[in-house]
């Protein structure tokens, strides 16, 4: 995904952060948008739930997307 | 009801506005104190409902689960679980920040299937009006069975109405949102059994979060892995599913109570201020800018208020001195007990100011931020992006420093911050390289603005700062576990920060610095104080006459003969024989006995170094001459030049840049990390490295 595009969230490739991230609201079936990154490329920001979180890459990696 | 106070806990997201609630409802009428037996900060205080009673309210750490994430997460699980507890509360107000309804309710929904009577207090309902979100709120009371009260906390509408609320029965919904599996029904009902409980969620939460039960003993523990192993159960099972569940629940409530949905571009400012605080070049100059603002004001505004209480807590002694009986009593009151507590307020003005600006970065959303753009950087370290508040903290204090980890949930990120956050320049070293730098440094300007003595500060901040970080490096391979490391963290709105929150958290984080470090500096001087005081043997006893004698062909005026009798009886007091017992050991990093009496006092703490430099060099006729002239004259017997050169100063200011010396420091780090393992290394780590480093720096420039 590039900053400023949205998808939707199809599921999680690892269990123990999933419960996490589906706590701060990323459902499966929820719109997220990728808005943009440290200045170091990590971490970044994206939009779930009308609020903005912010992961590090490896973990926004464990969220698998329908575009 | 009965005579006992009612318990209210604040429970909510990060950032939703418990702080704001707790003020509003407490006044200044609060007290901070431990939960017992863990080293998390509880903020509680006193509030009179409508019915004239007093309701005692606590604060709780944010949360967006009862799944504890971190430390201080665990201790709202653990509260609301243990009702045996004299902090168990009677009901709970959850504060939801309006505008994010749906996070706010996963919450909310786990509290009252607990079974816990509750009250959701919609807060922020001026931006939910700025929004155009609209709710039902008559239909949200009603699905979900408890008392709803919209209030504003920046404002203060609709405190009263949730104090009446509060002060009135409050209904517990018949109905459980999260279900028990089926499969589990047994298990959670012999968990029941077992410990009495009225309630399958609270059961269930036994065995899902075992290690919050702090109360159970090994037995109930061992019955609970039991019981988990006979039902193929483990902690963290099926959290994601009650999570999913829980939303889907509140995603049908709010079908039917949101009348109309935000306005969709109602955080534009949010989005066009990230563009700029987290831009690659700007995002970091900016926060460089604001660092340096900082301290620039912790030096600046303090240093007045600094002298002020310096100078006031010597004429109480004074005052005190002359109008008691010269007795032993008397001295101790006005050479240990007065200059002790003198010695942590002089502190107060620096922190407070450094807490002020913290508290102002965190209030407006910014601190967020900062974790954001640090993250990276600090993980290639060993830390996380959590750690710069603490490392940004130690400059003023390590101890209210290391109070801040709590927030990382790493283990090891979080023990490797606490490991180096002391090697921060801390106010407390600040008097010890003025004095110092002023005495070696030559008072110029070069390029015309930076002047030479500000630069060689600077540098010795810089020196800290190195040495943490590189410390901080080389743990990060030292230390093994397995154990991940999560950043997963609101960028919470910008807000425009609300001063009164801000003046809370000073009165708060000042009166913990007090408290804390307050206690052992206070012990250690009265300590120290002892051991200057007295001595064995005739030369302590007969200071005088050995004082008389040795001048008599000198004309001294009183003052002069009393600093030399002070200076004689320092010589051969206790602390005088240990500096001279350890002037071996320390000979090659350039220090003579004299200065051994000053590390051996500011042992425990680093700032008395300058009052022990200030009676030992009292020796002279002259008595308007300040310490650092005396210092600057005094000769070196050995080579007949000062005894103060380049080498031994630059030796000592690399020494106490390193050297622990903070007996509080290390009692809080006994207590944060639960052992005397890493105070100990910690303690010997450092010594070494100001050990070491001063022997290099005194070789190389001697
Ligand atoms: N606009 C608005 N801001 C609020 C309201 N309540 C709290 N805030 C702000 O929200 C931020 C977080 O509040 P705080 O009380 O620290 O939340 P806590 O993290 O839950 O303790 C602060 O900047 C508050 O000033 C409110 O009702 N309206
Ligand atoms: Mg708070």
């Amino acid at each position: 995904m590039k900053p400023g595009e949205v998808a939707i969230i199809s599921g999680f490739s690892d269990e123990l952060l999933s419960v996490k991230l589906l706590e701060m609201g990323c459902l499966p079936g929820a719109p997220v948008r990728f808005n943009f990154t440290a200045p170091l490329g990590d971490p970044i920001c994206i939009s779930v739930l009308g609020y903005e979180l912010s992961l590090r890459l490896e973990e926004a990696a464990t969220i698998s997307i329908l575009n | 009801m009965s005579a006992e106070r009612l318990k209210i806990a604040l429970v909510g997201n990060p950032n939703s506005g418990k702080s704001s609630v707790f003020n509003h409802l407490t006044g200044l009428n609060q007290k901070i104190g431990n939960f017992p037996g863990v080293t998390v900060e509880k903020k509680s205080g006193m509030t009179i409902l409508p019915d004239g009673s007093a309701a005692e309210i606590i604060d709780l750490p944010g949360i967006y689960s009862l799944y504890p994430r971190s430390l201080d997460e665990r201790i709202v699980s653990e509260i609301l679980l243990d009702h045996a507890s004299p902090l168990c509360p009677d009901k709970v107000v959850v504060i939801a920040d309006a505008t994010n309804l749906k996070r706010s309710l996963l919450l909310l929904t786990q509290i009252t299937d607990l079974g816990m009577p509750t009250v959701l207090a919609l807060n922020m309902m001026d931006l939910v009006a700025r929004a155009g979100i609209s709710y039902d709120l008559h239909a949200l009371s009603n699905e979900l069975g408890i008392p709803v009260v919209p209030i504003n906390a920046r404002k203060g509408s609709g405190i009263d109405e949730l104090k009446n609320v509060i002060s009135k029965p409050i209904e517990v919904p018949g109905k459980n949102v999260f279900n028990i599996y089926p499969d589990l029904k047994l298990a959670v009902q012999s968990v029941r059994d077992r410990f009495q409980l009225d309630n399958d969620y609270e059961a269930y939460q036994f065995l899902q979060q075992p290690a919050s039960l702090k109360f159970l003993n090994d037995e109930g523990r061992e019955f609970l892995r039991n019981v988990s192993d006979t039902y193929g159960f483990f902690p963290g099972k099926f959290q994601g599913a009650e999570a999913i569940h829980r939303y889907t629940f509140i995603q049908t409530l709010l079908d039917r109570v949101v009348l109309k949905a935000a306005d969709l571009p109602w955080k534009k400012h949010t989005s066009a201020i990230d563009r700029v605080l987290t831009h690659r070049v700007w995002g970091y100059l900016i926060f460089f800018a604001i660092l340096f603002l900082i301290f620039q004001s912790i030096f600046a505004w303090a240093e007045v208020p600094m002298d002020l209480i310096d100078s006031g807590f010597a004429a109480i002694s004074e005052y005190f001195g002359k109008i008691l009986p010269n007795t032993m009593l008397t001295r101790l009151l006005t050479e240990g007990v007065i200059p002790g507590i003198g010695g942590i307020i002089i502190f107060v003005p620096q922190i407070a100011i450094l807490f002020a600006f913290i508290a102002l970065l965190e209030e407006s959303g910014y601190m967020a931020r900062v974790v954001f753009l640090m993250d990276k950087i600090m993980r290639k370290f060993g830390l996380n992006g959590k750690s710069v508040v603490p490392l940004m903290s130690g400059v003023a204090c390590a101890i209210p420093a290391i109070m801040a980890t709590r927030t990382i949930d790493n283990w090891k990120e979080r023990t490797i911050t606490i490991f180096v956050t002391p090697l921060m320049s801390c106010s407390a070293r600040l008097p010890v390289f003025t004095i110092l730098v002023a005495l070696v440094v030559p008072d110029k300007f070069v390029l015309g603005v930076f002047s030479l003595q500000g630069l060689a500060l600077m540098g010795l901040y810089l020196l800290g700062f190195a040495a943490a970080m590189l410390t901080a490096l080389v743990m990060k391979y030292l230390v093994r576990v397995k154990e991940r490391s999560y950043l997963l963290m609101e960028l919470p709105a910008y807000r425009w920060p609300k001063w009164s929150n801000i003046g809370y958290t000073i009165v708060e984080k000042t009166k913990t610095f007090v408290l804390e470090a307050g206690k052992v500096i206070l012990a250690i001087s009265i300590v120290l104080w002892v051991l200057a005081s007295y001595g064995p043997g005739e030369k302590f006893e007969h200071a005088r006459e050995h004082v008389l004698n040795e001048s008599a062909n000198l004309r001294l005026t009183p003052e002069g003969l009393e600093s030399r009798v002070a200076a004689y009886k320092l010589e051969h007091s206790y602390a005088g024989i240990i500096g001279k017992g350890i002037e071996p050991v320390i000979k090659p990093l350039g220090f003579d006995w004299k200065i051994g009496i000053a590390l051996v006092t500011s042992f425990a703490a680093r700032e008395v170094f300058v009052g022990t430099m200030a009676t030992i060099y009292s020796i002279g006729s002259d008595d308007n001459q300040t310490i650092k002239d005396r210092m600057r004259e005094e000769i070196n017997p050995e080579t007949g030049g000062p005894r103060f050169t380049p080498a031994t100063a630059f030796s000592l200011l690399v020494f106490y840049t390193f050297a622990m010396q903070c007996m509080s420091t290390l009692a809080i780090v006994y207590r944060e990390t639960k052992g005397w393992k890493w105070p100990l290394l910690q303690l010997a780590y450092m010594s070494a490295l100001a050990y070491i480093s001063s022997f290099a720096v005194f070789q190389l420039l001697s």
